[in-house]
């Protein structure tokens, strides 16, 4: 565990108007970072109906069978759909009525996170100012982000010359470059390897643990979940039926819900 | 639905096929209001020479589509058998056959058919007499053969690409004959095909204008469409054309209804990524059989093909080539082309723009569709019907002499935008569907979208549609036909008169003219708008 | 991207305005839209002396244009009414008259017909005539050793090949239709299938027609007394010849209108007053030949070489335009079964 002084010299959100979180261990200081409340919505006649909490410096693993619902969850989070009623906080403050570019939040997509005729550096750069004109600040922040995720000498190729965990690494240097306090991942790495997908995987838990960035994962893999997560959301018929520690995916006195769900 | 994005995207499709449904409508209503007489369709139906026209246009449009389906069979299965030198650029040359301009086609079967043709050259070398067989059915046989063949094979032979790889390693391995190959292999991949390929081909050669214009040879050989241009131009009895229309729209809409029942989503299987060459590509009988097809199929297209491009060099070419009728008539048609293709794009981005948020954000897909078929309405209503009801709808409005170039601007514009949208439609919606949310969440204008994103994706679909839209307008010979005047001629009417009166010659270098005019139209939008990758 | 779109605007924008095709307007001097016919206004027809000559005289612009046929004169003229930019149509028939003038469209002309050189008098006040003749079938001498000596033997014998021009379209065709309806009547159906039997084919216009039968797509072809006269002149070439038919020949008279609404009432009467002067009518035998209806200078010695019909044969234009619809569609349908 890094300590705080540290974290502080080290973090991307400082220059944010998120407070420099100085723990991120949720068993203590816990400060809620997004709230819904009774959110609904409805798509293609299924009723939907969300409440979470989510803490700050949380990882949550977001896990349910296709159709559940939970990639809608994340599009209401991230304002790509428009929620029919209830609110969504952050820091206690709405954001409902914010486009999805003004929300603290930066989502890494499962593809077509790159714009493939672009080359790696305007990509990261886009993420920044769309113009892709940057100043000396961004032009640091895009530097570090690359160096943070190992991509420093990809920089000037283009997306189709480089592998699927390089195309996600990009991505993932955007959202760092971003430096938004959350980050939203929709099943990015479930088409890589096992290798490569161990390696995103660790990669994601490190931006976490030492930048607090707090992230909202949707998987269909529970080892994902087991690996990472702190939380797990189970999302079932358009509700979260559950929300508890990531060690109830092992815990032989898990609902019934779940245990259908993970095939026990 | 989603948060802070623009709220009018729908606004350019509504414009767009309010404009199409304007123009046709209002067409319409000036046709129905000039003829002022009730339309008597009876009397129109029991004419013995509009029921001639119908059972005609059925006749050779059935025979058309038998024949080249008939031909290209056999035809794709010996290019899918057989690998030689050229393969791949007759099948590339075989694409061009729905942008090479009829008229050119004509020449090329004229030059080899004709009185003084090729064929009755070498048969008068051996004292045969043929007589005059190009005007009439055989003529008009021929070219919709020459049309239809490479377009029916091409579709053929993407159809047998698609049997996987996997199909042919078994065959190999039962020792199954050509014919059980084809029986148990090809003929459920072709009968798949079939209908939609059979109905798009009765609807070129039901509908065919300039074909049987040009080669019908007076009254006795006329579809509906030139029975249409005949009660226009000839007789000027709108009562006849708009009741002969009404008829072809009726038998247009049905075919296509009719179609669309057998047209039930067949999955299009992409082909099979490695090559596996066929168990029945050794046998004696399967190479009588290809050699045969390869033979049938060169004597029908490449000497018309190799007339076109050999016989413009003649003694006439200089003389052609200096007359300022030849350099006016190009300038007429590259004014025409190019703003009729600028139109149509125009025409179809709108449309599209709007109908990709339909189908991505919204999955209201058959209400884009519905959208996308008001923009493909030209394929049921006549161009000619069009242009007349145009015509008399805005001649108060606009100088008669020059309301030629506008109507044929008009109704080329909306005769390729069919195709244009089917060009453009995947492009569009990819270029939206995969960045949607990308663009969304980095915060992206409407201008940066379109500079950043659309642009760079686009910019050769766009050029490669353009360039068909226009080189189309450029080949274009039906509305033309009708308004042209001799101070408004386009290079096509220029080739339909020279063929008219003769003057083989002159046809051949103005032929091969036009044809190297529609290259280079094609080359330079892909160089200027497709940018370095193109 | 700019780049390339500030080219395609600038292409747009030069090429959009010069659409408007305007007809050469040169300098301020008005302009005379005449519609005619192509083979009148092609460089080898009358029409570019006509030019010349008006030109001269009229300090103003004559513009020829050129349309298929007789017939599609009128069909234009109908199709464009009362917007039309005509002034002058020239090239009509006698044929045509009677259902040119139901269009309300043209002015009645204010020329002296009495003293022309026609074989009849006329009467007519709207059109005056600049030109007739007789239609006649024209053969190659020196590859065909018997022609046809009646419209009859024509019609049954069953070696010959022949080209005309369409009744719908032209002038010419129109004329043959009539002839072989006032030759056979009711049986002209039966006449029209026997044709249709040895027609190569049905050309849209004159000149297509005749080029075709010179290229020898056809023995004969439908065409004029005067033609061979045009080889004979322009070509010194003997061999074609026109046949005389027993039954007679079918007389057409080419007729002149200004039209009602012309934008220069006078400059369209001077037109009208010089198509009978000399300068008009010394063209026409050797421009358009045709005989001149006001003939001023005595013909070329070649046009007395020429046969003569014994007889001519004429439906009144009020007898063609109450029944030209209906023929039409019985030769249609004749030749279509």
């Amino acid at each position: 565990m890094p300590n705080a002084t540290q974290l502080k010299k080290a973090s991307p959100l400082t220059n944010t108007n998120v407070s420099p979180s100085t723990n991120v261990n949720p068993s203590t200081n816990i400060s809620v970072l997004l709230q819904l409340d009774n959110i609904t919505f409805a798509y293609e006649q299924m009723q939907m109906q969300f409440d979470l909490v989510v803490n700050r410096g949380e990882t949550l693993a977001i896990l349910g069978a296709s159709g559940s619902g939970k990639s809608t969850l994340l599009n209401l989070i991230a304002g790509f759909n428009q929620p029919l009623s209830g609110d969504i906080s952050f820091q206690d403050i709405s954001i409902l009525a914010k486009a999805p570019a003004q929300r603290p939040i930066t989502t890494l997509f499962q593809e077509h996170n790159l714009f493939n005729h672009l080359t790696v550096k305007q990509n990261i750069a886009i993420g920044l100012v769309p113009s892709m004109k940057l100043d000396a600040n961004q032009q640091a922040a895009l530097e570090k982000a690359a160096q943070q995720v190992e991509i420093t000498e990809l920089l000037n190729r283009l997306p189709g010359d480089l592998s699927g965990g390089q195309r996600q690494r990009v991505g993932i240097a955007r959202c760092l470059a971003r430096k938004q306090p959350l980050l939203l991942l929709d099943e990015p790495f479930s088409a890589l390897d096992p290798a490569l997908r161990q390696e995103m995987l660790r990669l994601i838990a490190k931006l976490n643990k030492e930048y607090g960035i707090t992230v909202l994962m949707v998987t269909h893999n529970p080892d994902d979940a087991l690996q990472i997560a702190d939380n797990i959301a189970f999302v079932e018929n358009g509700k979260i039926a559950l929300h508890a520690p990531t060690a109830i995916l092992v815990d032989d006195n898990a609902p019934d819900m779940l245990k259908r769900y993970l095939g026990k | 639905m989603i948060a802070n994005s623009h709220k009018y995207w729908w606004c350019s499709a509504l414009l767009a096929i309010s404009i199409i449904l304007l123009l046709v409508g209002g067409s319409f209503t000036a046709l129905l209001n000039f003829s002022q007489a009730e339309l008597d369709f009876s009397s129109v139906l029991a004419d013995s020479y509009t029921r001639h026209v119908i059972s005609f246009s059925f006749y050779q449009a059935a025979l058309s589509t038998g024949l080249s389906i008939g031909l290209a069979i056999p035809l794709a299965r010996a290019f899918s058998r057989r690998e030689f030198i050229g393969k791949q650029l007759i099948i590339k040359l075989f694409n061009l056959s729905l942008v090479l301009p009829i008229i050119i086609a004509i020449f090329g079967i004229v030059a080899v058919h004709g009185k003084n043709g090729w064929v009755n050259q070498i048969l008068g070398f051996f004292n045969i007499e043929t007589g005059h067989y190009i005007y009439g059915l055989t003529g008009i046989l021929l070219a919709h053969l020459f049309f239809n063949v490479p377009l029916a094979t091409r579709i053929l032979l993407q159809t047998l690409d698609s049997i996987p790889s996997e199909s042919w390693r078994l065959a190999s391995q039962l020792n199954m004959q050509s014919r059980h190959i084809f029986i148990t292999l090809e003929w459920p991949k072709i009968k798949q095909q079939l209908p939609s390929l059979i109905s798009l081909i009765f609807m070129l050669c039901f509908t065919s204008f300039a074909i049987v214009m040009s080669l019908g040879g007076g009254p006795d050989y006329a579809t509906l469409e030139v029975a249409i241009y005949q009660a226009l131009k000839f007789e000027f009895d709108i009562e006849q054309a708009v009741a002969l229309a009404m008829i072809q729209v009726a038998i247009t809409v049905a075919l296509m209804l009719f179609s669309a029942i057998f047209l039930k989503s067949q999955p299009m299987s992409a082909p099979s990524g490695n090559y596996f060459r066929r168990p029945d590509c050794h046998s004696l009988s399967s190479k009588i059989a290809d050699g045969l097809s390869f033979m049938l199929a060169s004597c029908l297209l490449a000497p018309p093909m190799l007339a076109i491009l050999s016989s413009g060099i003649n003694s006439n070419t200089l003389n052609v080539l200096s007359q300022p009728m030849l350099w006016q008539a190009t300038g007429i048609s590259l004014q025409i082309a190019l703003s009729s293709g600028l139109l149509s794009l125009l025409l179809a981005c709108a449309i599209l723009f709007s109908t990709r948020i339909l189908k991505v954000r919204f999955k209201l897909m058959t209400l884009a569709y519905g959208i996308e078929n008001i923009g493909a309405i030209i394929l049921v209503v006549p161009a000619l019907v069009l242009g007349t009801g145009l015509f008399l709808l805005l001649r108060p409005y606009v100088d008669v002499f020059s309301i030629a170039a506008w109507l044929v601007i008009l109704v080329n514009a909306l005769m390729a935008l069919p195709y244009l949208l089917r060009v453009l439609n995947q492009p569009i919606q990819d270029s939206f569907a995969s960045y949607d949310k990308l663009a969304i969440s980095l915060g992206l204008s409407r201008l940066q979208r379109l500079r950043i994103i659309e642009w760079p994706l686009l910019r050769k679909p766009i050029a490669m549609g353009l360039g068909l839209a226009c080189v189309l307008s450029l080949g274009d010979l039906s509305v033309i036909a009708l308004f042209g005047s001799q101070d408004m001629q386009t290079l096509p009417l220029v080739l339909y008169r020279q063929l008219g009166s003769y003057q083989l010659d002159a046809a051949a270098v103005t032929a091969i003219f036009l044809l190297t005019l529609c290259g280079v139209i094609f080359y330079l939008f892909e160089r200027i708008i497709g940018g370095k990758n193109a | 991207m700019k780049h390339t779109i500030k080219k395609l605007a600038l292409c747009t924008a030069l090429l959009l305005p010069s659409l408007s095709l305007s007809v050469a307007n040169a300098a301020d001097k008005p302009v005379l839209n005449v519609y005619t016919y192509d083979s009148f206004a092609s460089d080898w027809g009358p029409g570019p002396k006509v030019k010349i000559a008006f030109e001269a005289e009229c300090n103003c612009t004559l513009n020829l244009v050129a349309l298929e046929d007789g017939v599609s004169i009128l069909n234009r003229v109908k199709l464009e009414g009362k917007y039309t930019k005509a002034d002058v149509l020239l090239g009509l028939d006698n044929n045509l008259m009677a259902e040119a003038i139901k269009t309300k469209l043209l002015a009645p002309h204010q020329q002296d017909t009495s003293k022309l050189s026609l074989p009849n008098t006329w009467t007519n006040e709207y059109f005056i005539p600049f030109d007739y003749g007789h239609f006649a079938f024209i053969y190659d001498s020196e590859k065909l050793a018997n022609p046809p000596k009646s419209l009859a033997e024509l019609i049954e014998r069953k070696d010959l090949s022949i080209i005309y021009q369409d009744p719908r379209t032209s002038t010419p065709g129109l004329g043959f239709m009539l002839w072989v309806k006032a030759v056979y009547g009711d049986q002209a159906p039966q006449a029209w299938q026997q044709i249709a039997d040895k027609t190569v084919t049905i050309t849209k216009g004159w000149s297509q027609a005749y080029g075709m039968f010179l290229k020898g797509e056809s023995d004969m072809v439908l065409s004029y007394t005067t033609s061979p006269a045009y080889h004979m002149i322009a070509e010194k070439e003997f061999k074609y010849k026109a046949v005389e038919f027993t039954e007679g020949h079918y007389q057409q008279t080419e007729v002149v209108a200004r039209l009602k609404d012309a934008a220069n009432p006078e400059l369209a009467d001077q037109f009208m007053a010089f198509v009978l002067s000399p300068a008009f009518q010394d063209v026409i035998a050797t421009g358009n030949w045709m005989l001149p209806a006001k003939q001023a200078a005595a013909l070329p010695s070649e046009f007395g070489k020429l046969i003569t019909p014994a007889q001519t044969i004429e439906f009144t234009p009020e007898e063609v335009a109450q029944s030209r619809k209906s023929w039409v569609k019985e030769w249609r349908n004749a030749v279509t079964q």
